[in-house]
């Protein structure tokens, strides 16, 4: 098993080292460069010259890389253009945040997706699985920025029972509760989709399973309905159900850039899309990077935890 | 998984216990909470550019000089007065006493130095705390000195009447120069000026933090303290404004003003500024280069419609390239092209250009562009009424600014373009000089050239007689409406909206948000 994870682990160097040389080149080549995102208006050529020189940006793009290669090998990420500020302790204060929001929905979506399946199933063609069919048909067709606005205006304008946006409270706050209430709306609306995506699996996984001999067998045998669809059937069908929560690892953390915008979360999706718009390329560069190292991990977290339920695997 | 529920529900009763209705979260009082439209970038006042950092610049620091509330005039801030040589090139500042910068550095003769030298000498010793984008605003400073501690005296390459109300824009703000030392390159994270507030706290994508000022020469503040909150998107910053959870915020998306201004807990302010949005038309080839041609767009164009449509009253009609924010430098006698169709037809009919196509560049957003997508929607289908056939390309704001920054020969027609400035000079002399063609370095992307116009700016830069400049924009301003080099299409009303708790607040012509008379009840 330890064997395996190393040599994941080494494959991904090689992922992360094309990664970013495809950034960087994508960032060369869309129009627009640094100098005339600061400058705005002002952006004469003689200006551009000057600004570029003080950035550094006068170097070939070749130069840029290597010189960003070499400073990332001794744990400098460089400095952010746009923001003045290293790019490092930006990238992962933003990181942390987005983990906390990705984390917590993809806790809440794996549990009330799983649930919601494995009920629907055993119910299967009962009122209970039409109304969860019918609910999880819903949240699959909701755009989650548009939800994300709804709750807005229901939960933190009308009722006023949560903050409309942030992560603290602005004034006092700061404490566990206080973090609780702002993360409450932006989590289940991340989820939403990726619980209805679950439930739909699950739901099909342990129809599968429950039309199989041994369910039969052990439903035979006299043992409790809970035992057999828990120990029996739900096992089994987690095998399948695993890799999809993996994957939607990797959504709900794309998905995190709509939901960081419009419930102001300081997450790193929202400071990506700056990062473009600005032509910031350290930044974009580290972000990136970030990401896909996590990216990486999940899958490989997904691959471990399939090992580890699913014996003939090993 | 009864235990996680259960967990779940303890901790949902202990949010509702410890924080009774929290997100009504009134604001506390004194305390001015500020919606921004993004994180700032910098509190170094030489080293932005954005109208969005200016906002927060404004109260932290000082300049020599400042706007006078409510215009666009000059009056003496840290300088106490000042004079200029006859040949306008010197100019010498009595400085004002016994001020102090927040960390407790005096302010005097050698800080000012300091300031303009780290900005404009490539070998001073903290230069590399920049880039100062914007530095060229005192490209025309030849040398500063400091004779004594109370008197600065700036000497310039040549006459540069703008000079005065450069050194009031945020370029010219003056930072504490101790404070510079120590921080180097992250001052901007640490800044120190002599402002009616001092910096307390900038929490990454949070909120920046600044309090009270007691020492402030010109009076200590009423607010206790403004926490200033970057909310990038707009339908938040209006949900958080409807929730309580900001006293003030800016640029209120057009389709949201009626709903504050009918709500008596809200108060709307609105104030035009020195924007233009215009389009520039491509003098130099197409149907176009003919005067006529360009004469029928300015006609063709609803302008009425534009801003009370499209723009929903958020902004007003232009008449011509100088905004009537500039008051003192501003043609009154000047009208809107009026909206007239039929004579937009004659005009093309006499040019021969009836059922011309025309390269239309379109762009999705940025810096003052309003609502441009559907801005050039408009404009194309009141183009088609009078039979001019144009075609939109659209581009990602960088894209087009490359792209228009270069010159439209050989690409376009015309572009939309949108300028905000804080002197009558910038604008016409950037993008309306024969010398000022994109391969010299100017803006002047649609070729326009008049040797009249070019003289009379010239001439203004050099005169520093205000009455005597202003006649000479004014004479500008006529000759460029008659050759309609541009269309010109709107002036921005900037706007903002404060709780009814908020009192003694203006918007400014400058776009700046002065928050030293504000109180919070």
């Amino acid at each position: 098993m330890w064997g395996y994870i190393g040599k994941r682990l080494l494959i991904a160097i090689p992922i992360l080292f094309g990664l970013s040389v495809i950034v960087f080149a994508m960032m060369a080549l869309i129009p627009g460069d640094p100098a005339t995102a600061i400058l705005g208006s002002y952006a004469t050529p003689e200006n551009i010259e000057r600004l570029n020189r003080q950035l550094g940006l006068d170097k070939t793009l070749v130069e840029q890389y290597f010189i960003w290669l070499g400073n990332l090998l001794q744990g400098d990420m460089g400095r952010s253009y746009a923001l003045n500020r290293p790019v490092a302790d930006e990238v992962f204060e933003r990181f942390g945040a987005t983990l906390l929001l990705a984390g917590t929905s993809l806790v809440l979506c794996t549990v009330f997706g799983l649930i919601a399946g494995i009920v629907s199933a055993v119910r299967q063609f009962g009122w209970t699985d039409r109304i969860v069919t019918f609910i999880v048909l819903i949240g699959i067709s909701t755009p989650s920025f548009w939800l994300g606005l709804l709750l807005i205006m229901l939960f933190a304008v009308q009722l006023q029972w949560l903050p409309a946006s942030g992560m603290y409270a602005i004034y006092g706050g700061g404490d566990l509760p206080d973090l609780l209430a702002h993360l409450a709306m932006p989590a289940v609306t991340l989820a939403v989709v990726a619980t209805a995506v679950i439930a739909r699996l699950t739901r099909a996984a342990m129809l599968e399973v429950l039309r199989q001999d041994y369910i039969r067998t052990a439903r035979a045998k006299g043992l409790s309905e809970w035992r057999v669809i828990y120990r029996h059937a739900f096992k089994a069908a987690l095998v399948a159900v695993i890799p999809v929560i993996g994957i939607q690892a990797g959504f709900v953390l794309g998905g995190a850039v709509y939901i960081e915008t419009v419930f102001q979360w300081p997450g790193i999706g929202r400071m990506l899309v700056n990062a473009i718009s600005t032509r910031d390329i350290l930044l974009v560069q580290g972000g990136v990077l970030v990401v896909a190292a996590s990216y990486v991990l999940f899958n490989l977290l997904a691959d471990v935890a399939q090992t580890i339920v699913d014996p003939r695997l090993r | 998984m009864l235990c996680f529920f259960r967990r779940l529900a303890a901790a949902a009763a202990l949010i509702a216990v410890t924080h009774p209705g929290m997100a009504s979260a009134q604001t506390p009082p004194g305390v001015l909470v500020v919606a921004q439209i993004a994180e700032p970038k910098s509190l170094d006042p030489h080293a932005v550019t954005a109208l969005n950092d200016f906002r927060i610049l404004v109260n932290l620091y000082d300049g020599l000089v400042r706007y006078r509330s409510g215009t666009l005039e000059v009056e003496p801030a840290l300088a106490e007065s000042w004079t200029i040589a006859d040949d306008g090139k010197t100019y010498t500042f009595k400085l004002r006493d016994g001020v102090a910068f927040h960390d407790g550095t005096p302010f005097d003769a050698e800080a000012v130095k300091f300031n303009f030298d780290r900005m404009l000498k490539e070998d001073h010793p903290f230069h590399d705390t920049g880039p100062f984008p914007l530095s060229f605003f005192f490209s025309a400073v030849e040398t500063v000195e400091a004779p004594d501690a109370g008197t600065v005296v700036f000497r310039l390459k040549e006459p540069y009447a703008p000079f005065l109300s450069n050194l009031a824009y945020p370029t010219g703000l003056i930072v504490s120069p101790a404070a510079v030392k120590k921080y180097g390159k992250d001052f901007g994270r640490n800044p120190s000026g002599t402002g009616p507030f001092k910096f307390a706290e900038w929490q990454s994508n949070a909120k920046v933090v600044i309090t009270r000022n007691e020492a402030y020469w010109d009076g200590a503040p009423k607010l206790e303290a403004v926490v200033f909150r970057p909310i990038t998107d707009a339908n938040t910053r209006v949900a958080e404004m409807l929730s309580g959870g900001v006293d003030l915020m800016v640029e209120v998306p057009p389709d949201n003003v009626a709903t504050f201004a009918d709500d008596p807990n809200f108060t709307v302010h609105e104030q035009i500024g020195p924007h233009l949005w215009f389009l520039i038309l491509n003098t130099k080839e197409g149907p176009l280069a003919d005067k006529r041609v360009r004469q029928a767009v300015n006609y063709a164009i609803d302008k009425k419609a534009l801003t009370e449509n499209v723009l929903q009253g958020t902004a007003v009609a232009a008449a011509g390239p100088t905004p009537p924010a500039f008051a003192w430098a501003y043609d009154k006698a000047l009208q809107p092209y009026p909206h007239d169709p039929e004579k937009a037809k004659a005009l093309l009919t006499e040019a021969g250009a009836e059922g011309a196509k025309l390269t239309f560049y379109v762009t999705e957003g940025g810096s003052g562009m309003l609502d441009p997508v559907a801005m050039g929607a408009a404009i194309q289908a009141d183009l088609a009424k009078v039979g001019l056939n144009a075609k939109i390309e659209t581009y990602e704001w960088n894209t087009f600014l490359g792209k228009v920054n270069a010159g439209l020969e050989g690409k376009a027609d015309m572009a939309e373009m949108a300028w905000m400035t804080n002197d009558p000079d910038t604008l016409p002399y950037l993008a309306l000089r024969t010398e000022a063609t994109p391969d010299k370095g100017g803006f002047n992307s649609g070729y326009y050239s008049n040797p009249e116009v070019d003289k009379l700016l010239e001439t203004a830069r050099r005169e520093t007689d205000r009455a005597k400049r202003a006649e000479l924009y004014k004479q500008m301003q006529e000759i460029v409406h008659e050759d309609a080099p541009w269309a010109f299409i709107a002036n921005w009303k900037q706007n903002a909206v404060t709780s009814a708790r908020i009192e003694g607040f203006a918007l400014q012509p400058s776009f700046f948000l002065l928050l030293h008379d504000v109180v919070k009840n």
